[in-house]
This record gives C-alpha cells, sequence and structure tokens, in this order.
C-alpha cells in the first residue's frame, strides 16, 4: 500500500510502484483534473504540485509521491474562494478547449508562489505547457494580473 | 442508463427542474432528455427545440454542435436570445441530445462542428427560433390580458403592454405560451437593432474548466468499468496477422486481450496496466502492398502528377491560358509544396462505450454527435434510436473529430467484445500521431504571364495531391476536382483574365482528411507567395500589386487595406525589419495578414507583430473571435515553422511531441487582430484566420532575406522561430 495525500485528503492505494502518479490520480482516485497529453512530460497538461513543487505527473511514478503531499487543481480554490490565477484565467477569458489549462494554472500558481513579479522572460521560462488552441498571449497577461492581485492582498 | 454522471447530477437534476441552478458544459453530461423536460407540468417549458423556460424566468437554450474552444456553445445561443429578448444573464446553455435528434427527425438541423459553419449555416434558423418564441410569450401575454399582440413588446425577459403598462415575466406566461401555434412567418430584427450580438459576452464553458470540473470524453466515469489500450497497425490499411498473449495472462488487472481486424486492445482495470500489457503482446502484422512506401516515393507520385497529360481535371478555365503565356512580355514558373500535417488535438483520440441490450451508449470527445452515433448503431448492429452519444467538451478538434469516427467504431467494437460492461479505450500519444487522417501533402506547380507594364495576363496552377473528399467520406468528386485541393486557387479573385487551374487527383495509402483551415492552411500560402514573385518581378510594391488586381474584388480588397493601414504598410521600419502581407478569402470570411519581422544570421526569425484582419460579415462575440484569430496564429505558425509528417516503410516516423513539435509560450508573437466586419453576409471564424498567415511570413523572410520560400516547414531551410 502507497499513502499519499492528495488535496488535503489522505488515501492508500494498492498499486504498482512505477504506476504514475496521473494514473493513480485519474483512474484510481477519479481525481480528472490532470489530463493526459504526451506521457513523456513534453507538454504538461497533467501538471500537479508534490509537495509544492509542479511535476509532469504522467512521468512521476507514484513511489516518489508516497507519504508526500499532491495538489491538483480540484484542491486550489480555499474554502470556496477561487485562487487569484483561477480568477485571472476567467477575467481574460484564457481557455479555449480547456484541455491544457489545469496544468497551465497549476504552473502559473508554482511560479506566482516562487516569484511574486515574474517578467516576460520568467514567465517563457516558466511556462513551457503546450496549449494546442493557442492561448498563449492570453495566460502571459492573466499571469500578469494574478501576480498584482496577490500583490495588492500582501500589502 | 445510470452512470456516475447521471447519478451524482441526479440531485442537481431534480433541483434543475425546480429552481435555478447552474449548469456547464460538464453538469448538463448525462441527462439531456429534452422532450421530458416539457412534460413536466409546473417544470420547465419547452417552447420550441431551441428555447426552454423555466417557471422562475431561467432561459434555457439549446446548443446542438459541439464546444471545443471555438466558443459557439455561447455565440450561437446568443443569436437565439437576441431574438428571443431574453436576459442573457439568466440564460443557460444545454446540449441538445442526438439520440432526441434520432427521434425528433433532426429537429436541431445539422449538429456538426465542422467548416467554420455553427455560426453562417445555423444564424437563421437560430435567430427565427428566438424570434418565434418570443411572438409567442407575447401572443400569451396578449391573450391573457385581452390586447392585441401588436401592442405588446418583449424586452429583457418581460413583455409589456404598451398603453396599460401591464408587464408579465416569460416564465408567467411560458407554459401558455408553448400550447400556441408557432407563427410561421416572423420578422429577424435589422442588425442595427441588435443589442447582444456584436458585444463580447464571456463563455460559458470557461468557469468550469478553470476550477477543473469540466469533462471530456476522457474523463468519464462508470461503475465497473474496464480501460483499453489499443494498438493498431503501424502500417495504413494493414491487419492483424496473428498475435500471442501469452506474456501478460493472469498479468494483475488485464481482464481480456481482443484482437480485431486491424488492432488489438488490451482490457484492464486501469489504462495504465492495459498500455503497458500492450508492450507485451506479440502481434505479427500484414502490411499489406505499402510496407516500402516513403515520403520519397510518395513525392515521385505527386510529381508525376504535375506532368501526366491524363487523369487531371480541370477546376477553372478563363480565356486561353496557353496563348496568353506564350505572347507574356514575361513568364515566371515555381512548384510549391506543403507537407502532410497531423491534427495534435491535446485530449488523444478515444471513446467509452456501453453496449447492453440492444442498446449503445456513447461518451467520446466528437466534432460530431450524430457521425458518432451513426458510426456506433453501425459496429453495435442496432437502429439508430438505440443510440445516445452523450455530450463532452472536446480537448481539441481540428477537424480529427468530424467525419473520421475511427475510434467510435474502434470504442464500440471494443464494448461488443466485452457486452454488459463499459470500456473507455483510449489512444496514446503516439497512436494519435501514427494514426491521424493528415493534411494532404500537396504539390503545386505554378505560372504566369505578366504584360509589358508587370500585370499578369496568364495564370496556371496544377495541384496534384490525394483527395479528401474522394477518400475519407468516399464521395464523387464533381469534374474529377476535389473543392478543397483547389481551395484559393480555383476562386482566384484577382483580374487576370487568362486562368486555369487544374487537379490531378493523387491518391496514396496514407489517410487524409480536414485540418483546421483544410486547403486555405495551405494554398494561400502558394498563391500569395507567388503573387509576390509576381510583384517582385514587375519591380511593383506587393500591396501595391495586389491592390490594382483587386479592384473589382471590394470584401478581399477592403480587409487587405484594413489590415495594411492598421499595420502602417510603407512606413518606414526599425532596421533589420521586414515586412510581408498576404490575402485570402476562406470559409466565407476575408483575411489579411501582415507580418514584420528580422532574421538573423542563424536563422533566427523574429516576429515583432502580426496584424491579423478579418472580415465575416457580421462578428457575434468579439472577445471570442479575437481569441480565435490568436489562437490560429499559433496553430500556423507551428505548422509553418515545424509541421511535417513523413513517412518510411509505410508508417509514420514522427510520434510525440519530441519529434512533432508545438510551438511554446516563448515563442508566442504580439498578434494585433483587426476586425472589420462589413455586413451582408455570415463568414466563418475558427479557420479564415490562419489563411493569410504562412504567405505574409514568408512573405516578409524573402524581403528580410532574399531567399524564397517554396516549401513548408521552415526548419528545412534552416530558420526557426525566435
Amino acid at each position: 500500500m502507497i499513502e499519499l495525500t492528495v488535496n488535503g485528503r489522505k488515501h492508500s492505494v494498492d498499486v504498482e510502484p512505477e504506476m504514475p502518479l496521473l494514473w493513480v490520480l485519474r483512474d484510481v482516485l477519479d481525481v480528472k483534473g490532470p489530463k493526459f497529453g504526451c506521457g513523456i512530460a513534453q507538454c504538461g497538461a497533467c501538471t500537479v504540485h508534490l509537495n509544492g513543487e509542479p511535476v509532469r505527473s504522467c512521468s512521476v511514478p507514484v513511489s516518489a509521491a508516497a507519504n508526500q503531499k499532491v495538489l491538483t487543481i480540484e484542491g486550489l480554490a480555499q474554502r470556496g474562494q477561487l485562487h487569484p490565477v483561477q480568477k485571472a484565467w476567467i477575467d481574460h477569458e484564457v481557455p479555449q478547449c480547456g484541455y491544457c489549462q489545469s496544468g497551465q494554472i497549476m504552473a502559473a500558481v508554482a511560479l506566482l508562489a516562487k516569484n511574486r513579479d515574474p517578467s516576460d522572460k520568467d514567465i517563457d521560462a516558466a511556462m513551457t505547457n503546450i496549449c494546442r488552441c493557442g492561448t498563449y498571449a492570453r495566460i502571459r497577461t492573466a499571469i500578469h494580473a494574478a501576480a498584482k492581485t496577490l500583490k495588492s492582498t500582501k500589502a | 442508463m445510470k452512470t456516475r454522471f447521471a447519478r451524482k447530477f441526479e440531485p442537481a437534476r431534480r433541483k434543475f427542474l425546480k429552481q435555478s441552478v447552474a449548469i456547464g458544459g460538464g453538469l448538463s453530461v448525462g441527462f439531456n432528455f429534452p422532450g421530458a423536460l416539457a412534460q413536466k407540468a409546473g417544470a420547465a417549458v419547452e417552447i420550441n427545440a431551441w428555447v426552454v423556460i423555466r417557471p422562475d424566468d431561467a432561459i434555457i437554450i439549446r446548443y446542438a454542435r459541439s464546444e471545443m474552444g471555438q466558443g459557439s456553445m455561447t455565440s450561437a445561443p446568443m443569436l437565439v436570445a437576441e431574438e428571443l429578448e431574453c436576459d442573457w444573464r439568466r440564460v443557460k446553455i444545454e446540449y441538445a441530445s442526438a439520440n432526441a435528434s434520432v427521434k425528433r427527425k433532426r429537429v436541431w438541423g445539422d449538429m456538426a462542428a465542422v467548416g467554420s459553419r455553427t455560426i453562417r449555416n445555423s444564424q437563421e434558423y437560430l435567430r427565427k427560433a428566438g424570434a418565434t418564441a418570443r411572438e409567442m410569450l407575447i401572443a400569451a401575454a396578449a391573450q391573457e390580458w385581452r390586447v392585441p399582440a401588436s401592442e405588446c413588446s418583449a424586452q429583457n425577459s418581460f413583455i409589456t403592454h404598451g398603453a396599460g403598462g401591464r408587464r408579465v415575466s416569460f416564465g408567467k406566461v411560458a407554459d401558455a405560451a408553448a400550447k400556441l401555434e408557432p407563427p410561421k412567418d416572423v420578422k429577424l430584427k435589422d442588425p442595427k437593432d441588435w443589442k447582444l450580438i456584436g458585444k463580447s459576452v464571456k463563455r460559458f464553458d470557461i468557469p468550469d474548466t478553470v476550477m477543473g470540473r469540466q469533462r471530456y470524453g476522457i474523463d468519464v466515469q462508470l461503475p465497473g468499468m474496464l480501460y483499453a489500450a489499443i494498438a493498431q497497425c503501424p502500417v495504413f490499411g494493414g491487419k492483424v496477422k496473428s498475435m500471442d498473449a501469452s506474456k501478460v495472462e493472469g498479468r494483475r488487472g488485464i481482464v481480456k486481450v481482443v484482437p480485431l481486424e486491424t488492432f488489438v486492445a488490451v482490457v484492464a482495470d486501469n489504462w495504465w496496466r492495459a498500455k503497458e500489457a500492450l508492450r507485451d503482446v506479440h502481434i505479427e502484422w500484414d502490411v499489406g502492398a505499402n510496407g516500402n512506401v516513403s515520403s520519397a516515393s510518395l513525392m515521385e507520385f505527386y510529381k508525376g502528377g504535375l506532368d501526366a497529360q491524363t487523369d487531371v481535371a480541370t477546376a477553372r478555365k478563363d480565356g486561353d491560358f496557353d496563348q496568353a503565356f506564350a505572347s507574356a512580355a514575361r513568364k515566371i514558373e515555381a512548384e510549391y509544396y506543403t507537407p502532410y500535417l497531423a491534427h495534435a488535438c491535446l485530449e488523444p483520440m478515444g471513446c467509452t462505450a456501453i453496449v447492453k441490450d440492444g442498446k449503445v451508449d456513447v461518451w467520446t470527445s466528437t466534432q460530431s454527435a450524430e457521425a458518432s452515433l451513426a458510426n456506433a448503431a453501425a459496429v453495435a448492429g442496432v437502429p439508430l434510436e438505440n443510440v445516445e452519444v452523450h455530450r463532452v467538451q472536446v480537448g481539441g478538434g481540428f477537424g480529427r473529430r468530424g467525419g473520421a469516427q475511427d475510434f467510435v467504431r474502434q470504442g464500440v467494437a471494443i464494448a461488443k467484445a466485452m457486452e454488459g460492461t463499459p470500456v473507455k479505450m483510449l489512444w496514446t500519444r503516439e497512436e494519435d500521431t501514427q494514426h491521424d487522417f493528415y493534411r494532404p501533402a500537396s504539390l503545386i506547380r505554378l505560372k504566369a504571364g505578366l504584360d509589358a507594364q508587370g500585370s499578369p495576363i496568364a495564370w496556371y496552377s496544377r495541384v496534384s495531391a490525394t483527395s479528401i473528399i474522394a477518400t475519407l467520406p468516399r464521395l464523387p468528386l464533381k469534374d474529377g476536382v476535389d473543392p478543397q485541393a483547389v481551395a484559393s486557387l480555383n476562386d482566384l479573385p484577382h483580374a487576370i483574365p487568362n486562368v486555369r487551374i487544374e487537379y490531378a487527383q493523387r491518391n496514396t495509402h496514407v489517410p487524409v482528411g480536414f485540418w483546421r483551415t483544410v486547403g486555405h492552411s495551405q494554398n494561400p500560402f502558394v498563391r500569395e507567395s507567388f503573387m509576390d514573385e509576381l510583384a517582385g518581378a514587375a519591380g511593383k510594391d506587393p500591396y501595391e500589386y495586389r491592390r490594382a488586381l483587386l479592384a473589382k474584388s471590394p470584401k478581399d480588397l477592403g480587409v487587405l487595406e484594413a489590415t495594411a493601414k492598421a499595420a502602417g504598410w510603407g512606413k518606414p521600419l526599425p532596421a533589420g525589419a521586414f515586412r510581408g502581407i498576404a490575402q485570402t478569402e476562406a470559409y466565407g470570411s476575408y483575411t489579411s495578414a501582415v507580418a514584420e519581422l528580422s532574421v538573423d544570421k542563424n536563422g533566427e526569425v523574429k516576429i515583432h507583430r502580426l496584424v491579423l484582419g478579418l472580415d465575416p460579415g457580421y462578428v457575434v462575440n468579439p472577445d471570442n473571435v479575437v481569441a480565435q484569430m490568436q489562437g490560429s496564429s499559433v496553430f500556423m505558425l507551428t505548422a509553418m515553422f515545424w509541421g511535417e509528417i513523413t513517412i518510411k516503410d509505410g508508417l509514420v516516423e514522427q510520434s510525440n511531441f519530441h519529434d512533432y513539435r508545438m510551438m511554446r509560450l516563448r515563442e508566442m508573437p504580439k498578434v494585433e487582430v483587426v476586425l472589420a466586419p462589413s455586413g451582408g453576409f455570415w463568414g466563418g471564424v475558427g479557420e479564415p484566420g490562419q489563411a493569410s498567415i504562412a504567405p505574409a511570413v514568408c512573405n516578409a523572410i524573402f524581403a528580410a532575406t532574399g531567399k524564397r520560400i517554396r516549401s513548408l516547414p521552415l526548419k528545412n531551410h534552416g530558420l526557426t522561430l525566435a
């Protein structure tokens, strides 16, 4: 049995240790926010946080998450309040098909947790997830907007 | 049937019938049973197939086509709401059921979201549905008040009687209105009176997406569901010869290995186990006659099409090209090539199905619920009315999930082999890349003759390419011409007296299909690059050269001028920066692009600005149109810089995003969108945006480097996007 905490809830799963975290989340725990896009850590649709760090869960064995904390898009809102990144995503109408967006949002949240005021270059470096619909311009705008919100709430 | 979705949302459904509850794309899954609503007295009332009104004045507008990010799930209902005169803030959107469509004789018309058609092909009946419902609501109120309907009007979900000032909400009269005979002829608003159309409204599906609640085909979860991974014959058209699954028998979670004609499925208790086990199933393939086909042999075949005297069709013939060309002061000839491209929808192909008691339920990300339903019925061998295709958000479509429906046939075939058990079939990215219906490769020869002033008097194009129409829907070609293969050439709008456009249909074993913008994703690159070659030969400015030739094509000219103006064409540029321009019609809309870029010594192309003009006649939801244009930029820049599917030993060489490269955020240039709706017609939006980009960029690259690009992708010319 492997124990892991997902969005604040503890789970025990009886699976092979090499099973990717993504498939444990999706098929065993019914956490469907993280998406499958490539299986080789290229696209980032499966991005979740492992102890606060963004990881591509399709390429992380569940054993690496044993006794660790996993955060997915489903756990981002706190006490019914959307995360400022989610709010910015809605304000700027970022998603198109939306399939990559839970990964994009988790990557953006991780960036802003480390860097409260990212430059365009910082965003370029951190946001390597693929969006096939081409929402990149709005992702950039929304990250800057979320950074502003975070700054004003902190102040 | 009972599904986990249906069960999960059952309380919500009851609530939905009684009182207000927000409907997201995900929430509507599993309980789309129109008709049932109307039957509940005191509950929601169906005024017509598109409009359902609840006593609390919530307005439910049905949406029949698919939502894959193009935003039509919001903009199509806007058309209904505009005429209905309802309060947009109280509108909820619900998918129409494909099964109900069968039973109600296609009351919602075509349900496919393909060909940039949703708005332009449904705008009239959607607006009429809204207007008809409005008139019925007004009539019901007038009857109750015993006043002439002509003295009453509707606004913001209320009907008022002008003289008495009486006022009643839609919800209060909906029951009575539904019992009235619908008016036969309703007058639609003059566009100048539109209140909603033309205003940017928020898309309905976005909040669910952002909260991780959006449900795609891949997310369906059913009680007792099993999972399937499949391996298809790597060479298109090949078959399973033999299979040895002994290595995976008894392995943890493996339920069954199912050999079917062209693929093998492993069914397991989760998808990862199925996929892993598949690698240990030894499959021998009968690859058929195409095991030696390569990109080089395909190119030879297409070249043959350019030179052939037979098996060539004439798509357009104005005047006498040969004679005019022979007499031309200057002759220009060139060959252009565009490659096969994969769709690479980020959600891989998949299908969940249960076949039980002569009925089939399907959950799949589809652009055409009707095509999914028909294919499921055919494979299961049941009547159409015994199939439901449950509606979900589509994780990217781009034409891949329209007509082909190969994934639905596979999913239902597996479910049939596991009768009574729901099975979720999902492809790997590798299967997705290697078993697509590719944008056809196309080889085009062009010739033009200029008069002494440099003006073209003769234009010839011959396209050698596989026909989508003849090989995918397998429809006969009218006069031997596939309209997609010759798109934007056979309708060349320029004032050129002698034109001949030919099509050499050259079909191969590589499956082809509709890839976003289809023929307009490749031929405008050819036409508008060659047009620049002519302008160059004539020593004229490429913008002025086009203007002169489009003097009698006002819509083409209009968007060209609007775009050039916004881009500051002719104005001085920073050192090292150059411009390129292009223009074409596509999907009933008129497009133009100006690229401003510089190219460094390492071949890095830095796009400083990409100005995109669009005249779609009318703009329904402007911010969404801008989003489509931004997205089109990424789609086309990805294709033109890196996109290329190559064939070796009969199969596709690329397999995943490491070798079929997608553009990333850091490469996104500044895109400026010029919306120039001129009114009087309805053009498409999802696809036209791409059409003018490649030639504008390549013409700018020529201006910067003197190098004329005649084949894509640009990586093969040592160029990359900075």
